[in-house]
């Protein structure tokens, strides 16, 4: 009776490792084209961008009002769009304002909180997300405490060069952060 | 721990699910010639998980597909390996199709219950050699839009409704967008839908009636797990292995080559492709259809085949009989038989065309230039890349030079394309065209005259030839030199790519022979050189061999820059609109050498990136 209680044990334990054996070869086999297509979907956390922040010619400082009424303008440069590359193609936008004869800001037209495209309200002399009604001062500061924007309007780096080229070093930043995180 | 899947079994009853398909017996026990089945589930799986990935990155459209494909094989991270499981997976399947038919029909499993899941099986068959077909056209590539073509101007030679059929097929009377969202559609939902209904059914049936045994058994009963399932695990273990190998094919032979699945240059409509082959699995078909005259094709392509699908559907029926079962293997067996003759044939046949080799050769070739010019700094325009290889000098400018130019001119002694045309030159030969070497021939008194330059030509007495021979061969050692620096300071003048250095070097001599040529040597009694003489009548040496000259030059060479009267036969390929604008200065892009060449050693891209 002992050599067949040992004869059960030997045929569980060789049943187990096959078991073991089957489980992981088969795993093994499917992982391969799992794997290649997950490194193709993670693909895009790669960065591509060759000039992530270049300096775009916007506009001449004429077409600005003195009075420092923000005016939008669509900026337009180099782009790439998988494998696109375009030379000339809108990328973005811009709010330019005066702050002096030949001072400027520059802030990016998309909301911080959610990504919508902000408007200029001139009855409330600064800017307001038409998506969920976060509200920005001339300087970009959120103006209204209840805005759900967790940052200002983000500014960027503005040139006024040769006496009239505005120029601004373009670039987009992660919503609904409390950091200006730039887009890479 | 063991209470949670007793709630988990309370609530889904997984284990009688579960003991459904791991109990399942196997008479006399687990054997590798049961594997066939679980290796042709474990491939549609692969095809369906690679599938998806690729779905997420393709882009059906004319202008994106090939594109969007390019971008997965040479840019995206594992897409060669994605693209190359998805592709050596399909041919993998075809394979264990085969064998699995091959089987079933020769153990008589397709026999009284089991018709059903035998038809069922075909209907599968014919359903993956469906999701070939459609997958073939995809890339958008040459190869799978003229095999495609063909496939569909077949189908619309069905009597009766196919020209209709054919026409919604492809969406339209030709090829573009339409066809390629139908056959996406078609093989990304259509198809896999209606695999996995009728796989649900075949192994449903196949469970129902269980597995025909293989007499006589061996051993006693097992049940499928484990010892049944670690067989099918290790076989397709082996499929994957073989894929891999498969996709990695060239690294593992050590020849050049990008791993995964080839990519052909863009679809082109306007350009013809005579090395398109169907994939090897249809090839018998094509090669069957030869066998037809004109006016029979629709016997070989339609009437044939039914017949024999028929035939395999009626198999059961005829395996009643007496001998029925052995007729039907004789049958099938002679049907294999066929299929690997007529493929031979198509190989071989191939194999001994030198006209079909080269143009594979050619294709290739096509291929590599699209991708180099995909990785350019100009990527693809949005025109779609079939724009590349279009807007190419390297690729039209040989073309357009045999077509148009060949007829008298010559370009290193050839057409631009390698064939030497049977007649002599009867102009001069453009390799290197305005460069230092070809002026200082042009400019030597044993040259001038010969078909390497005006020898074919009327001008070869004319006021050129004959300066040279008169006065150039008499010239004093002095004017020996100096004609050394005019022609340095003439060809700078083209600003050729391939003497962008030397001219750079050379700034100083291309000075000093600049002057000579105006002042001295006596080019400006008939050229104009940097002046406006009104009185000069033979072509305008300012910016001579310049793209903009020569595009002047072939649009009207009897123009007043140019050779006036004198123009010897020379069409105005520009002015009479026998090329376009484009055309022209394609070729006067070529014939000064200046097209994209990529900057170091041409990466194998996917190789690197893969790497990377």
């Amino acid at each position: 009776m002992p050599s067949e209680i040992h004869h059960a044990d030997n045929q569980d334990r060789r049943d187990f490792v096959k078991k073991v054996a089957a489980v992981v070869v088969g795993a093994l086999s499917t992982l391969v084209p799992a794997a290649a297509g997950l490194m193709v979907l993670c693909d895009p956390l790669r960065s591509r961008l060759t000039d992530a922040r270049q300096w775009v010619r916007v506009t001449s400082l004429d077409t600005l009002p003195d009075d420092g009424v923000p005016r939008k303008y669509t900026v337009v440069a180099a782009s790439a769009d998988a494998w696109n590359r375009f030379l000339n193609e809108p990328i973005g936008a811009v709010y330019l304002r005066r702050t002096g004869p030949a001072t400027l800001r520059a802030f990016n037209v998309v909301c911080p909180h959610a990504g919508c495209f902000v408007d200029y309200v001139p009855g409330m002399q600064g800017f307001r997300c038409p998506c969920h009604g976060s509200a920005f001062a001339l300087d970009g500061a959120i103006s209204d405490p209840t805005s759900p924007s967790p940052r200002g309007l983000d500014s960027l780096e503005v040139e006024v060069r040769s006496g009239s080229e505005v120029w601004v070093r373009f670039h987009n930043f992660l919503a609904g952060h409390k950091e200006k995180i730039p887009i890479a | 721990m063991k209470s949670l899947w007793q709630w988990l079994d309370h609530r889904t009853g997984y284990r009688q699910i579960a003991d459904l398909a791991l109990k399942e017996n196997v008479p006399g026990g687990s054997r590798w010639r049961y594997v066939w089945g679980s290796t042709l589930i474990f491939t549609l799986a692969v095809q369906a998980i690679t599938g998806v990935f690729l779905w997420m990155a393709y882009s059906p459209s004319a202008q994106t597909a090939w594109p969007s494909v390019y971008y997965i094989q040479y840019e995206m991270l594992g897409g060669w390996l994605l693209r190359g499981l998805h592709h050596f997976t399909a041919q993998a399947m075809i394979v264990l199709l085969g064998i699995h038919l091959l089987q079933v029909v020769f153990d008589g499993a397709y026999r009284a219950p089991r018709e059903m899941n035998f038809w069922f099986g075909l209907i599968l068959l014919h359903l993956v050699l469906a999701l070939s077909l459609t997958g073939y056209l995809l890339p958008w590539d040459q190869k799978g839009y003229w095999a495609t073509k063909v496939a569909t101007n077949i189908a619309g030679i069905a009597p009766g409704l196919g020209p209709l059929l054919q026409r919604i097929v492809v969406g339209g009377p030709d090829y573009g967008h339409a066809t390629l969202t139908r056959f996406f559609a078609l093989h990304a939902g259509v198809l896999p839908g209606l695999v996995l209904l009728l796989l649900t059914g075949h192994i449903y049936l196949f469970r129902r009636h269980g597995l025909t045994a293989k007499t006589p058994l061996r051993r006693p009963d097992q049940a499928f797990w484990p010892d049944q399932v670690l067989k099918d695990v290790l076989a397709c273990l082996v499929v994957m292995a073989a894929v891999m190998a498969l996709a990695l094919r060239h690294q593992i032979e050590g020849v050049p080559g990008a791993p995964g699945a080839a990519l052909g240059a863009p679809a082109d409509a306007t350009e013809p492709y005579s090395a398109a082959r169907p994939e090897w699995y249809f090839l018998f078909m094509f090669q069957f259809l030869k066998l037809f005259p004109q006016g029979t094709e629709v016997w070989g392509a339609i009437i044939i085949p039914s017949v024999v699908l028929t035939g395999l559907f009626l198999m059961p029926f005829l395996g009643k009989f007496p001998r029925g079962h052995r007729v039907n293997c004789a049958a099938l067996f002679a049907l294999g038989g066929g299929i690997v003759l007529l493929t031979v044939g198509a190989l071989r046949q191939d194999r001994d065309d030198p006209g079909y080799q080269a143009a594979v050769k050619e294709a290739e070739r096509q291929a590599g230039r699209a991708v180099v010019l995909a990785q350019s700094p100009r990527g693809i325009p949005p025109t779609g890349g079939v724009t590349l290889l279009r807007t190419d000098p390297l690729t039209q400018g040989p073309r357009l030079f045999a077509k148009n130019c060949a007829s008298c001119h010559r370009f290193d002694g050839h057409d631009g394309l390698g064939r030497v045309p049977l007649e002599p030159a009867s102009a001069s030969d453009l390799k290197g065209f305005a460069g230092r070497q070809w002026l200082t021939g042009f400019l030597d008194p044993e040259q001038i005259a010969s078909l390497h330059y005006f020898g074919g030509t009327a001008l070869k007495d004319g006021k050129m030839a004959r300066f040279v021979r008169n006065k150039v061969s008499v010239f004093s050692p002095e004017n020996q030199e100096n004609l050394k620096k005019v022609v340095v300071a003439l060809s700078a003048e083209a600003r050729l790519k391939s003497q962008l250095d030397a001219d750079q070097r050379d700034k100083a001599t291309i000075r000093q022979g600049a002057e000579l040529l105006k002042n001295q040597i006596g080019c400006t009694d008939c050229h104009r050189f940097h002046n406006d003489d009104p009185d000069a009548s033979a072509p305008v040496l300012t910016d001579f061999g310049s793209r903009e000259w020569l595009v002047g030059l072939i649009s009207n060479p009897a123009g007043a820059a140019y050779f006036h009267d004198r123009n010897d036969r020379m069409p105005a390929f520009g002015d009479q609109h026998m090329l376009t604008p484009q055309e022209i200065e394609l070729l006067a892009d070529w014939l000064r050498g200046d097209w994209y060449e990529p900057p170091d050693p041409p990466r194998a891209a996917a190789n690197s990136k893969a790497g990377s």
